[in-house]
């Protein structure tokens, strides 16, 4: 009977446990299971319909460990034992059957959901999609709005319901640009040009950040990712316009400094070409310090 | 080139630690290393070590050296855990903590460096040395030198890996090093290259291993054992040592490419002049996806020894798991992008990746049956190794389940880098990986040393694992789906993780404690070893070969191979109670000592440390002496056996039986 009262304790620890769970994270932002946008909304989903179907494996697993472990414990002479049993095909038959009918139901899901939510694919709107070229710097994250000229540091604006498409390169070691709150992250790699495509279901502050190691700054790099009503985000733009600060080639060059810790900054004005001209010098041999001038 | 100039490169007083921590831990390594050396030199066994020990070629003793080696570096890569933990626990808001980042990201690049490459590594290959000649009936490995070469490079890695400590620092890129991070425009100093060559000459000494054991296998086997007829650890071990030789080589190119980038301003890896990061992260997940079933198959094997011993019942399935086991083996091969969907494969790439990934899940599921289905109408004792089973179902199966949820990238892309992953793999490495090597140990602890481990702190250290490890891992996963990313030492308030991390830091208190009784557990074992001693040779009821001769195993393992026509040959023995006719003893040819493996790995250290510092002429003697001595052994004449007469054979056993 030690067993029982073993199981008793068990049961109160793992009990006390939830609880004292339940109390510390009441008032807890699961960002990623509390998503505020279309992408974030459907990953959501999947990770509940496969954790669904993954269950169905696992119950019968603990099941089948503690029932068996109890039942046939060795002093419990009055179960049945067979020491040559070795197997029985149909049996193992089950048992590779099961797992593959769930795989394969998690396969389709995959195939599906890789090509509905591929971050490369644009999203269906009525609305204009507005652009944000996403530069990834040491440790801050460039925006640069190209149809309004205007570029922030470590601020994101964006009008709700409207699709956002973004363009991501690094001008610093690989990042990871990811908003929890709206949907999965994509990297931003030297060179090279990714794409996602977000969007806001209502308005609000989501926070943003690198999730992939890029130096001694990498864990403060973060940014607000804020969703207006168009209004509120037309005025904003206006706002930065009458901004001090330009962004050209040179102050670029400052900007992409390795600094800790940027606050929030914003442009007036940005350089049209800057976006490609950053990804660009990784090409050329010998243009690494932005003396794009003469390629116009 | 004056990159070679100079007599010591770019080694000079500032390369010594200068902070509280760094400076703590030089002191640590040093003050260890010197009391070691000090206790060998009061009790005069320098010679006893190097005579019985440090130059043998019984792979008994040299897996013994392995399970040393791979233990204190445990307690190193823990106390890395536990200084994570705190910073992780204490850097927040207007905090930040007790480490610097560049101090912070050392130490968990160190920590997954010495986790994988010498704790978990260095477990397998020295459960693998103290066992599967044993097991399948054999006096030796295929190649007994070269397993001492093997050892002794793995060694030197670590030694490099320690040395970074007192003498420069580690790198700081992750235990991965991805470029452009870890190219000399962000990592310009050594720490990258000492993670370089530590892997790269451990790595080499694993690949050997490999093939040693995979030819060991193949050709060793006692006459009777077909393959069909192997111990499960066997099988596990031939598949996971035919994953050495195919992925380590990748390791070993890529790696060298990063050196070349490095130390000769190539550019396979750079951002520019044509370089290609994404080609690194292929690469090295190429071999690293293998990697983690490399490590996880043995495990795997031990599971399957143990619940069927545990059980006495025959293993459940034995063709299904050996199936299960090669098409792991040939699907690890087919996965390593699901390491970064995030990179913008494209939907078709990323699909067949999280597809396969997904197929991986079935053979481990009929793995998990036939396993629990071996407890079916068994009569099971409790011991620890049976207890670690038990773990390991529930924390693997745990583990797998968010693994199948990552596999489809729609869902990684949210918990990708975050510190879900963390729990994920944590769950799977230490859950799967590390409780299997624990268990093999306490298993097969009486076999080697003669006597058993004691069972009441080996069970109370069990608890003190799970519970702890449960604790530390399940705020991991809820901290990730909040949107925490791994490898920060640093974050706001506002974010509301603070709870969950302190909850996390208790979790590994409670490890700790379990890790202390499990340092009792050995000191007290063997204190009271006299009481604890197994006369029988089989003190757990065993199955297999490696029981029917006597504990501790005699250096020619077997005084006369047996000839095996069952699958639990020695189980069949004991059922058929037939009497056993007087041996007929004959000469035993086993492999002399020698000390050639330390000297190449001598070499091969200072080859190393000459590149990491840019020293020239200490790396020509390096490369020299390595070649060098690797000449003189394969030319010399002198004997490499030597000989145990018939009669010596009758008289050790007669007083091991006794």
């Amino acid at each position: 009977m030690r067993g029982i009262k073993k199981a008793w304790l068990g049961a109160v620890v793992l009990a006390f446990a939830v609880l004292s769970a339940l109390i510390l994270l009441r008032h807890s932002n699961f960002a990623v299971l509390n998503p505020q946008g279309p992408i974030g909304e459907q990953e959501r989903h999947l990770f509940i319909i496969v954790t669904m179907l993954g269950l169905i494996v696992i119950i019968p697993v603990f099941a089948l460990l503690f029932g068996f472990a109890w039942r046939y414990r060795e002093g419990n002479t009055k179960a049945k034992y067979s020491p040559e049993l070795g197997g029985s095909r149909v049996a193992e038959t089950i048992w590779w059957l099961i797992p593959l009918a769930i795989i394969s139901i998690v396969s389709v899901l995959t195939w599906q959901s890789s090509h509905d939510l591929d971050p490369f694919r644009k999203l269906a709107s009525d609305k204009k999609p507005l652009t944000v070229q996403v530069v990834a710097l040491q440790w801050k994250w460039l925006f640069i709005y190209p149809d309004q000229h205007i570029a922030s540091v470590n601020a994101l604006h964006f009008p709700e319901k409207t699709p956002v498409n973004f363009q991501i390169t690094a001008d610093a070691p690989m990042n990871s640009f990811w908003i929890p709150q709206l949907g999965g992250q994509i990297y931003a790699m030297a060179g090279m040009s990714t794409q996602l495509h977000l969007m806001a279901d209502k308005t609000g502050n989501f926070t943003g950040s690198s999730a992939n190691l890029s130096g001694k700054g990498f864990s403060d790099m973060r940014f607000v990712a804020t969703a207006s009503t168009q209004n509120d985000f037309d005025n904003w733009v206006q706002q930065v316009k009458r901004s001090p600060n330009q962004l050209t080639s040179d102050t670029y060059e400052t900007l992409a400094q390795p600094r800790k810790g940027y606050p929030a900054t914003y442009y007036a004005s940005a350089q049209p070409s800057l976006y490609d001209d950053i990804i660009m010098k990784y090409m050329m041999p010998g243009m690494s310090h932005m003396h794009m001038e003469g390629m116009e | 080139m004056n990159l070679f100039a100079g007599l010591l490169g770019r080694l000079n007083f500032d390369a010594f630690p200068h902070d509280i921590i760094t400076g703590f831990g030089a002191l640590s390594v040093v003050f260890g290393a010197l009391t070691i050396a000090g206790l060998l030199t009061y009790t005069k066994r320098w010679t006893w070590l190097w005579k019985n020990w440090l130059t043998s070629l019984d792979p008994k003793k040299i897996g013994v050296m392995y399970i040393v080696i791979a233990l204190v570096m445990l307690l190193r890569g823990f106390a890395d855990a536990l200084l994570m933990r705190t910073q992780q626990a204490v850097s927040v808001g207007s905090s930040h903590g007790i480490l610097s980042s560049d101090h912070f990201q050392q130490i968990f690049s160190a920590h997954g460096t010495m986790m994988i490459f010498f704790v978990a590594m260095g477990l397998m290959f020295g459960l693998i040395n103290l066992v599967l000649p044993l097991q399948i009936g054999a006096r030796d490995v295929a190649f007994p030198f070269l397993n001492s070469v093997s050892f002794w490079l793995f060694a030197a890695g670590m030694v490099l890996v320690n040395l970074s400590l007192v003498i420069g620092g580690f790198s700081a890129a992750g235990w991965l090093a991805y470029p452009p991070l870890s190219e000399l425009q962000f990592s310009p100093g050594v720490g990258v290259d000492y993670w370089i060559w530590s892997l790269q000459i451990a790595g080499v000494g694993s690949l050997l291993s490999g093939i040693n054991f995979l030819v060991t296998i193949l050709k060793m086997r006692a006459p009777g054992m077909t393959l069909m007829k192997m111990p499960m650890f066997v099988w596990s071990v031939l598949c996971s040592m035919s994953l050495v030789v195919f992925a380590f080589p990748i390791l070993t190119a890529t790696l060298a490419m990063l050196a070349l980038d490095r130390s000769l301003g190539m550019h396979f890896f750079t951002s520019d002049t044509g370089g290609n990061p994404m080609m690194y992260i292929n690469l090295i997940w190429a071999w690293g996806h293998p990697e983690v079933y490399i490590l996880v198959l043995p495990a795997f094997g031990v599971y399957s020894e143990v619940v069927a011993t545990f059980a006495r019942k025959r293993l459940f399935g034995y063709t299904s798991m050996v199936w299960a086991l090669i098409a792991i083996t040939f699907l690890s091969f087919l996965v390593w992008l699901h390491h970064f969907f995030t990179m913008g494969a494209g939907a078709n790439v990323n699909a067949f990746f999280g597809i396969m990934t997904g197929v991986i899940a079935i053979p481990t599921g009929v793995k998990i049956f036939n396993w629990l289905f071996t407890m079916f109408r068994g009569r099971i004792l409790f011991a620890t190794p049976m207890l670690w089973f038990i773990g390991f179902v529930v924390i693997f199966s745990i583990g797998g389940l968010a693994g199948v949820l990552m596999s489809v990238p729609a869902i990684d892309f949210q918990v990708h880098n975050s510190l879900f992953l963390v729990a994920h793999f944590h769950m799977m490495i230490v859950g799967g990986v590390v409780f299997g090597y624990l268990a093999g140990l306490t298993y097969w602890f009486p076999k080697i040393f003669g006597f058993t481990l004691n069972e009441r702190l080996g069970k109370y250290a069990f608890w003190c694992w799970l519970v702890g490890f449960t604790t530390a891992f399940t705020p991991l996963y809820i901290l990730g789906l909040m949107g925490a990313t791994r490898r920060l030492d640093h974050y706001d308030a506002s974010m509301g993780w603070q709870g969950l991390f302190i909850v996390a830091g208790i979790g590994v208190l409670i490890l700790a404690l379990g890790l202390s009784l499990q340092v009792a557990q050995f000191g007290v074992s063997i204190w009271q070893r006299k009481q604890n001693r197994d006369t029988t040779g089989d003190p757990w009821n065993g199955r297999t070969l490696e029981w029917s001769t006597a504990s501790p195993a005699p250096a020619y393992n077997f005084a006369v191979i047996p000839t095996v026509t069952d699958r639990d040959p020695f189980w069949a023995s004991k059922q058929a109670k037939k009497t056993t006719e007087k041996p007929h003893y004959t000469d035993i040819y086993l492999p002399k000592n020698t000390g050639m493996g330390i000297f190449i790995a001598g070499f091969a250290f200072l080859l190393g440390f000459a590149i990491i510092w840019h020293i020239l002429w200490l790396g020509v003697i390096g490369l020299a002496g390595i070649i060098a001595c690797v000449i003189i052994r394969t030319t010399s004449d002198e004997e490499s056996e030597y000989l145990i007469t018939a009669k010596e054979v009758a008289k050790i056993e007669s007083e091991a039986r006794a």
